[in-house]
Formats: structure tokens, C-alpha cells, sequence
């Protein structure tokens, strides 16, 4: 019988993972006890723009993934309130030049054999979809699979839909973890007390390696640093994710060096969000000017209507990265009781509903809706003994 | 307190000879030197834009460019603060609908 | 005085970049090229002077601009400076960030009257003194977003530079020391004043007795503008607030309310008086977003607002920056002049490796004078300081953010029901500070209403923990950050990284 401090599970991290997995256990009738050092979607879920995609993604493991979470967030659309501003608008991704555009079509054929949706659409037809992109782009294709969803309201409602089986301890940050004689995890020690709970989920997200470490396990996760620039409000102008080929290949290098790639998008509130850098610097939040003069420009040339308009704001998030791109998703055998739903790096809101799901599962002692070789991918032990 | 009394007054000013703007296709008279929202003002007219959400009307309200609440549409230009810029002969100032891009939707 | 950049380009850099032409700007850039810096001064406005010494634009020929101002000398003084001077002033120049660059500092601006030029212009020193002054403090109440509602400062400004005001009756409130002063330039300019309504009572004065007595020359001014309130028959009326604004399109009334000592409204109190414009503001809050940018550190001052940590000298702690004035805490332009000077010659002192500048009798004097009158800033912010009971003024249908329009019922909400806690929270959750005014306006009212603590008042800290960030000290065109010089740092790669394709 749960009491104030006790429950069935604990999720430490309230973004967008930590309420996914807080929702769907409690859809399993656990009673689970949120605790965030901050507020709701403080870290890198309030940084993000709310990409739920799949045409990013080569096929593999993180795809399947992005593909349940997709169908997930299609029936959570219907579960939670329109003010989540989910929107199944589709992604775009352009070719400038012939070159590009093949390198695009054989990437899209990999993808469409792995499930994914990918119709070609020539040049001259672009405008159809886009009406105010640059003249002259040679190709590209549309993801009608790919949408959006506002990540901040989305984890809050997520956390609110769960109802009462869900116990929220926000500007509590958790500083132990209370371990049996025989290493199992049996709760939490947070500034306020202890919080028993039989299972506990590291979903802090960038802050996942710290928190690994309080638990007494390594798990490299890394801050990748993205600016987003966020524009004037507008009508709607454009109308789908729209970005340049080059953006797939900047997710999937793992440089430390700055990349950045055209990402524009329109959202119901107005601003058009403009993205995309990549770069490991640690969490330094100062402002790059480089960073953002690529992004004006790469968006500029995209959409040349957009010179004009203004950029209010610019900020900068810290994506959750792991050496081999994957998230860490499962338990964590060097510590039983302990699950790992972090290192989503930049597709932390788009892969949550299934992160959420499969943690749930687990919890729940049921099968996980992945098959045995992805849950393998993403084990969380994998890199022990790497440096 | 008496009636004379006035801003021009005041301060002595020897403005050099007024000049034509229009608000809404109104003619109004402004002084040089005076920003957009000074003229708007001197003229009686305190709201020259509505709101995105609410379509209520607004002007100037913290008048040093802080506030952005005076955003008008200047010869066509939308977004223009009007308590900082300068009001010249011929402008038209036309009341702005929320985000002003409306020519923009696609 | 050069005022284009053309006369030596901007490839060159410069020894001191001053950032704002207010009092503090002016004292600074003057004091460092006296003692032969190479002074770049960088101001938004076209004319120099800053929100304080704001006055008609040349055209329009007043030739009693200082019948608004009570320290036009003192102004006139800093203006002929730089007109004598080799400083080069850039006038319409809206500084949106200061980056480091290499072993200088980088000012980047937009130009303009709006800052809507197309040409972004950087320019490189290797120091900069902030001196960007303050700006209104304002906390909503129903009915504040009515035209004929407009800032205290503000319609002073209008009425300054424009020679224009917002209505004939005209209702001065809120708090600080500035309202006695716009309502009697109100009505000298012609307005009727039917009150000046002031939250606090001016016994908290009295709580600072060594601050009043060092600083007599501030009594008297406060006497001499309860000379001309009582001149122009404007009454004061003590602990009391306009508690809602009246009127369909534009305003028609206001109700006034007694408040306690935590300006809490006290019931049966209400009474209404008519106007058609409505002057408010809650005191002056120090501009310092461009020095939290790149890091400086601020501390709380006394009435809530955040000021620059800064040292004897005025060097913020970021080696290489600094500042005077009000972004240090707000305390009036004599103090903002001494400040200005004091930075210059610090600066000039670090430049040319003259250490003796700052322990010569003059920089002694000048501290000996800032120290005096900051005693009393303080007083005087501690007098006026807002009390947590404003937030009663709100009804659940009040906007609190003007720009995004959302209520303080949907603020409210997101704290009780969807775990918001701090500014950003709420505003991640319901839009408020993420329209044109990035928060600028509703900011420390957003995070009264999302602290756990300062929700319902009772002696908590009634204003935000930590200044708000804002990267972008205003807007910049998509087009202007495009054209932005790539680095000429060698170690980093220009242009784009190579990339493979999707291949």
C-alpha cells in the first residue's frame, strides 16, 4: 500500500521522458512519485521544438522506436487536450542540387523499406507544399508521418492526464539512492527525505550521467549543444518541418565540432522556431554569434520571405548524447530496480510515448512492445568498460 | 492649470512649419522631431494596432521602446515602433491587425 | 566629435566601447578620451542624453528645453564634452549583444530609428562600460492594457521628446519617486492632475536617517516638487493604488484604493475618479540584460530589482567590462554622472597601465560622492520597494503579458495544476513573455505569481530570484544576423563544416 513516501515507481526527471513513463505506468495502475530539482519540462524538453519524427532517422533500432512513438502520439492526440498543439503536418526535406537529391532518394528507399512513408516530390512541385520556399531547390521528399507537438505543454499534460496515481515533488533534487544489503534499489533520498519505491527511472535527460553516477553506474551521456532562433509571431507561412538534407547527416556525425543545417518550422502560437546546430561544448549557454549567423542564413536561403522578419529570442538547449546515438532504454543489471529512459538526444519528445511505454512494461514485469534485439540496442550497460 | 498653457508651451518651441501624415487614410498634422506615437497622440489618437488574440485596441504604453505594445504599420512596413520612429511628411500610418503579415498566409 | 564610423572603420578596434549616451554614458566616454582613449559610444537614440535627459528633437526649436529638467546644466556640461571630444558617437545604434572576440569584446548592433536598418554593424574594443540605464517597473492590474494607460517614465518621455501627452485629466500612480516629478511636468505642460497616487508612505524614508542627512540636496528637491504639486493643486495621496481602469476603448476612470503596508487594498476603500489617461509605474528597474548576457553577476537590491555586482572602481566581474549608473542599481542621474567618470578613468587606468589615475585625490572624491549617494538609492529603494500584496489588484481575467495576452487565471493555473515554479516555467506553459517584449514588461509580475513562495505574499520575497535571460537584446531581422562577419579567428572554421550527404 503506497504511503506518502512510498510508491511503485520513481522517475527522477520531469520532462517530457520522465512524464511519458509516469503516464503510461500509471495506465498500468502503479502509483509513481515524479521528482524534478526544477519544474515541470525544466531542462531540455522546455529547449526543444517538439519534433515527432521519423524522415531523420536511418533504419535500425531508433527508427522502430520513432515509429511506435508515432502511432503512441497519434492516439495520445486524442487522450490529451488540443492545447498540446499537436499537429500531424508532415516533414519536407529539400535538395538543393542533383547530387544531393540522389544521396536523399537512396536514404528515402532505406527508410521506406523499414515502414517509413517517403513520396518524392520533384522541383517544380515544391511550391505546392510550400508556397513561399526559395525558387530553384532540385527535390525533395515529403514524410507525411512526421508532426509536432508543443514539448512543455505536452509533458505537463502527460503528467496532469495520469491523474492521481501520479505524485509530483518539484524543486526537489534527488542526492541518493537507498540501496538494499544486496545492491537492489529500494527509493530515493532527496534535501526533504527518503521516497521508497521498489523501481526507480533515471529520466534526467541531459543531467543522466550525473544521475547514473549518484546510482552508482556509469552511463556517458553528454551535453550536444542546439540553438534554436525563435522569429516575430506570424501568420502561418510555413506549413510542415522543412529542412535541408544536410540535417540527417549532422544528427547522425558525432562531432564535436559545430554543424548546423537549415530547420524551419511554423507553429500555431506564431513564431517560426529555426533550427539546427550541433555542437559538444559542454553546457556553456553563451551566445554564439557564429551559430547564429548559419542559422539565419541557412533559413534565408530556404525561405527567402523570412529576411525581413525578425528574431525575438534565441536559446539554447543541451541534447542528451550518447556515443552511439542511441538512448539508454531498459534496466540496468548492474543494479537491479534501476531503469535507465535517457540519452534521446535530439528526439527526446518524439521518442518518448514509446520510451514511456516499454519503461512502463518493464515495471509492470510484461513484455516490452520491442522485439528483444532493439531492447538489446539500447541497453544501458552497453558502454561499461569503455572509457 | 491655465488653459493656455500647453507641451509647446512650455518649453518655448518654434517648431518649423507642421507637416501632413495620414492615420487611416486621416489627415493629421505632425510636428518635425516628433515620433510617430507623439504626433498619434497629439492628435488624440491613443490606439493604432489590435491585439492577435483578442483584437483589442492598443498604442503606446511604455513609450521608450521597451514595450513593443505601439507596433504600427508604417507605408506598409508592419511592426514599426512608433514611439521611436520619426514621423516624416507623407507617412501613412495605418492601423495594424495582430501580427501585421496577414499578406503573408499561406 | 566624429559621428561615422566611416572616418576610421570599423576593422579598427577601439579602447572603450560605451554602451548608452544617458548621463553615465556620457560621463564615461568623455572622462576615458580625455585621458586619451580611442572612445567608441554607442546609443539607440538619435539624440544623447538617455531616458533622463530626453528633450525635443532639434527641429523643433524649443528654446526652453530645460523647463522639463531640473539638471539641464549638468547636462549641457556632458554635451559640450562631447562635442570638444575625439569620441565617436553612434547614434541609432541598438547594441543587441556583446560577444568576446578573441583578446576584445564585440558590440554588435542594428541601426535605426527602430532598429530595423538592414546593415548590422559590430564594433570591437577592449573594454566596454555598460551604461544602459533603467527602465519602468510595471505591475498589471484590470484594465492596464486600455489605451490612455501608459508608463509613468513614459509619458514623462513623450512629453520630453515629443512634446505630446495621452490625455487632459491625467491620474499619476505607483510608486517612487519619479511621480511627483511627471505629474507636475504634466500640468505644467497643461494636463490636469487629478491625484498622485503612491503605494508606499514616504515614512519608510525615515528608516534611513544617516542616508537623508548625507544626501540634504535630495530633500530638497522633494520639497521643491511638494512646492509645485501643491502649486498646481495636484493632490498626494499616500498608500493608495489604482486598483482597476475604467473605460470601453480607452479610458474613462479609475478606482483608487487605500493598501496596507504590504499594498494589500483595504475593503470599503474604493473610490473613483475620472480621467481619460492614466500615468503608472512602480519604480525604476536597472537595463542589464546586454551584461548578463556575456556573464557579469547581479545581486538583489532592495526593492527586488537585480543591479551588476560591481567593484570600488566599477568593473563588473568580468574583467574587461564595466558599468555606471543605473544598471549598478538605480539612484538618479548625479550619481549616474559620477559613476560615468569614475568608470572612464578606471578604465583608462587598466588601458594605459596608469594605476596611479585611480588612487589620485580626484577618482578618491568621486568614490567619497558615489559612496554618499548610493547610500541613498538605497533608502529610496527600500522606501518604495513593492509589496507582495499587489498581487490582490489582480482579477483571474487581468492580462498579465500584454503582448501574448494570457491572464493571471491561465499564470495561476499553470503553477496549482501543471508543476510551472519559476518565469520560465510559466512561460514554457502559457506564453506570457514569449511575445515582442521577450518579458520585459510582465516578467517580475509572471514570477511573483509563479514563485511557490511569493504566490500569496505574506512577507516573502515578493520578486524574481534571477534576472531573465535575453539573449537578444532586440530584435534582429533574419537578414541583418545573415550578414553578421563570419570570425576571424583562424582556429575556427569559417563558413560551413564539410558534410556528407545523406548517403
Amino acid at each position: 500500500m503506497p504511503t506518502r513516501s512510498s510508491s511503485d515507481l520513481i522517475v527522477v526527471g520531469a520532462g517530457v521522458v520522465g512524464a511519458a513513463c509516469a503516464h503510461y505506468a500509471a495506465r498500468r495502475g502503479l502509483d509513481i512519485t515524479v521528482v524534478d530539482r526544477g519544474p515541470v519540462a525544466g531542462g531540455t524538453t522546455g529547449a526543444g521544438e517538439g519534433n515527432l519524427l521519423v524522415s531523420d532517422k536511418e533504419p535500425g533500432p531508433e527508427l522502430r522506436l520513432a515509429l511506435l512513438s508515432g502511432r503512441l502520439w497519434r492516439e495520445l492526440s486524442d487522450v490529451l487536450p488540443a492545447r498540446v498543439e499537436y499537429e500531424a503536418k508532415g516533414g519536407l526535406v529539400v535538395a538543393s542540387g542533383e547530387t544531393g537529391l540522389t544521396a536523399l532518394r537512396a536514404f528515402a528507399h532505406r527508410q521506406a523499406r523499414a515502414g517509413v512513408t517517403a513520396e518524392e516530390v520533384a522541383g517544380e512541385r515544391l511550391h505546392d507544399l510550400e508556397p513561399h520556399l526559395a525558387p530553384g531547390l532540385a527535390g525533395g521528399y515529403h514524410y507525411p508521418q512526421d508532426a509536432q507537438v508543443q514539448p512543455a505543454l505536452a509533458a505537463a499534460h502527460l503528467l496532469r492526464a495520469a491523474g492521481t496515481r501520479v505524485r509530483l515533488r518539484l524543486g526537489e533534487e534527488v542526492v541518493g539512492v537507498l540501496t538494499r544489503t544486496d545492491g537492489t534499489v529500494r527509493g530515493v533520498r532527496t534535501p526533504a527525505g527518503e521516497l521508497h519505491a521498489p523501481h526507480v527511472v533515471n529520466a534526467a535527460g541531459t543531467w543522466g550521467g550525473a544521475f547514473a553516477r549518484v546510482a552508482g553506474v556509469a552511463l556517458p551521456v553528454q551535453p550536444r549543444r542546439g540553438f534554436v532562433l525563435v522569429t516575430e509571431p506570424l501568420p502561418r507561412v510555413v506549413r510542415r518541418k522543412v529542412y535541408a538534407a544536410d540535417y540527417v547527416a549532422d544528427v547522425a556525425s558525432g562531432s564535436a565540432a559545430l554543424q548546423t543545417s537549415p530547420v524551419v518550422e511554423g507553429t500555431p502560437a506564431g513564431p517560426v522556431l529555426i533550427g539546427a546546430s550541433r555542437e559538444r561544448v559542454g553546457f556553456d549557454r553563451t551566445l554564439s554569434t557564429e551559430v547564429l549567423r548559419r542559422l539565419a542564413q541557412g533559413a534565408a536561403r530556404l525561405f527567402p520571405v523570412l529576411a525581413r522578419v525578425r528574431v525575438l529570442r534565441t536559446y539554447a538547449g543541451f541534447r542528451p548524447y550518447l556515443p552511439d546515438h542511441l538512448p539508454a532504454v531498459g534496466a540496468d543489471p548492474r543494479a537491479p530496480g534501476l531503469l535507465h529512459a535517457c540519452g534521446h538526444e535530439g528526439a527526446g519528445i518524439g521518442l518518448a510515448p514509446a520510451t514511456g511505454a516499454v519503461i512502463a512494461a518493464l515495471v509492470a514485469g510484461d513484455e516490452p512492445p520491442l522485439d528483444a534485439a532493439d531492447m538489446h540496442a539500447f541497453r544501458p550497460e552497453r558502454f561499461h568498460g569503455t572509457p | 492649470m491655465t488653459r493656455d498653457r500647453s507641451p509647446l508651451g512650455l518649453v518655448g518651441a518654434d517648431a518649423e512649419a507642421a507637416f501632413e501624415i495620414t492615420f487611416d487614410g486621416r489627415t493629421l498634422s505632425a510636428l518635425p522631431g516628433q515620433s510617430v506615437a507623439a504626433a498619434l497622440w497629439a492628435a488624440g489618437v491613443l490606439a493604432w494596432r489590435t491585439t492577435r488574440v483578442g483584437g483589442r485596441p492598443r498604442g503606446a504604453f511604455c513609450a521608450i521602446g521597451q514595450c513593443y505594445d505601439c507596433l504600427a504599420t508604417i507605408n506598409g512596413r508592419p511592426n514599426r515602433r512608433a514611439c521611436l520612429v520619426p514621423a516624416r511628411p507623407g507617412d501613412a500610418i495605418t492601423t495594424q491587425e495582430g501580427d501585421g503579415h496577414a499578406g503573408l498566409t499561406v | 566629435m566624429p559621428d561615422s564610423p566611416s572616418e576610421e572603420g570599423h576593422a579598427t578596434s577601439y579602447d572603450l566601447a560605451v554602451i548608452g549616451a544617458g548621463a553615465a554614458g556620457l560621463a564615461g566616454a568623455v572622462a576615458a578620451d580625455r585621458l586619451g582613449l580611442r572612445v567608441a559610444l554607442l546609443d539607440s537614440s538619435g539624440e544623447v542624453g538617455g531616458q533622463f535627459y530626453r528633450h525635443p528633437a532639434p527641429a523643433l526649436g524649443a528654446v526652453r528645453p530645460e523647463a522639463l529638467h531640473h539638471d539641464w546644466k549638468a547636462f549641457a556640461g556632458l554635451r559640450r564634452g562631447l562635442a570638444d571630444s575625439g569620441v565617436l558617437h553612434l547614434a541609432g545604434h541598438h547594441v543587441w549583444t556583446v560577444a568576446q572576440d578573441g583578446e576584445l569584446w564585440a558590440a554588435h548592433a542594428v541601426t535605426g530609428a527602430d532598429g530595423d536598418g538592414e546593415r548590422p554593424v559590430c564594433v570591437r574594443a577592449r573594454t566596454v562600460l555598460f551604461a544602459t540605464g533603467a527602465s519602468e517597473r510595471h505591475l498589471p492590474f484590470p484594465g492596464w492594457t486600455l489605451p490612455g494607460v501608459v508608463g509613468a517614465g513614459g509619458a514623462q518621455a513623450m512629453l520630453k521628446s515629443g512634446l505630446a501627452l495621452p490625455g487632459r485629466r491625467i491620474v499619476v500612480a505607483g510608486s517612487g519617486p519619479l511621480l511627483p516629478a511627471v505629474a507636475v511636468s504634466l500640468a505644467a505642460a497643461g494636463a490636469r492632475v487629478p491625484a498622485v497616487v503612491e503605494a508606499s508612505g514616504y515614512l519608510g524614508y525615515a528608516r534611513s536617517p544617516a542616508a537623508l542627512a548625507a544626501n540634504p540636496r535630495k530633500l530638497a528637491e522633494a520639497a521643491a516638487y511638494g512646492t509645485a504639486l501643491l502649486r498646481h493643486r495636484i493632490p498626494l495621496r499616500t498608500r493608495s493604488a489604482v486598483t482597476e481602469v475604467h473605460g470601453r476603448d480607452r479610458v474613462e476612470g479609475v478606482t483608487v484604493c487605500r493598501v496596507d503596508r504590504d499594498w494589500r487594498p483595504l475593503p470599503h476603500t474604493a473610490d473613483r475618479i475620472a480621467c481619460d489617461a492614466l500615468a503608472v509605474g512602480h519604480g525604476l528597474v536597472p537595463q542589464i540584460e546586454l551584461a548578463t548576457g556575456i556573464g557579469c553577476a547581479t545581486r538583489r537590491t532592495r526593492d527586488g530589482a537585480h543591479a551588476l555586482v560591481l567593484d570600488a572602481f566599477q568593473e563588473t566581474s568580468v574583467r574587461g567590462l564595466w558599468a555606471a549608473g543605473e544598471t549598478g542599481g538605480v539612484g538618479g542621474a548625479p550619481l549616474a554622472r559620477v559613476e560615468g567618470e569614475l568608470a572612464g578613468i578606471a578604465v583608462a587606468a587598466r588601458v594605459r597601465g596608469r594605476e596611479a589615475l585611480v588612487r589620485g585625490s580626484h577618482a578618491r572624491a568621486l568614490r567619497r560622492r558615489r559612496d554618499r549617494m548610493r547610500a541613498f538609492a538605497t533608502a529610496m529603494a527600500r522606501a518604495h520597494a513593492p509589496g507582495p500584496g499587489w498581487t490582490a489588484w489582480l482579477d483571474d481575467a487581468t492580462d498579465v503579458c500584454r503582448c501574448e495576452e494570457v491572464t493571471a487565471g491561465t499564470v495561476r493555473e499553470a503553477v496549482r495544476d501543471y508543476g510551472a515554479r519559476d518565469a520560465r516555467s510559466v512561460k514554457l506553459l502559457t506564453r506570457a513573455g514569449m511575445g515582442w517584449c521577450q518579458g520585459r514588461i510582465c516578467g517580475a509580475a509572471v514570477a511573483c505569481l509563479a514563485s511557490p513562495t511569493g504566490q500569496e505574499g505574506g512577507g516573502q520575497p515578493a520578486l524574481p530570484p534571477s534576472p531573465e535571460r535575453r539573449p537578444l537584446a532586440v530584435p534582429v531581422t533574419l537578414a541583418a544576423l545573415a550578414a553578421l562577419p563570419p570570425p576571424n579567428d583562424r582556429s575556427h572554421p569559417s563558413g560551413h563544416t564539410p558534410q556528407k550527404g545523406p548517403s
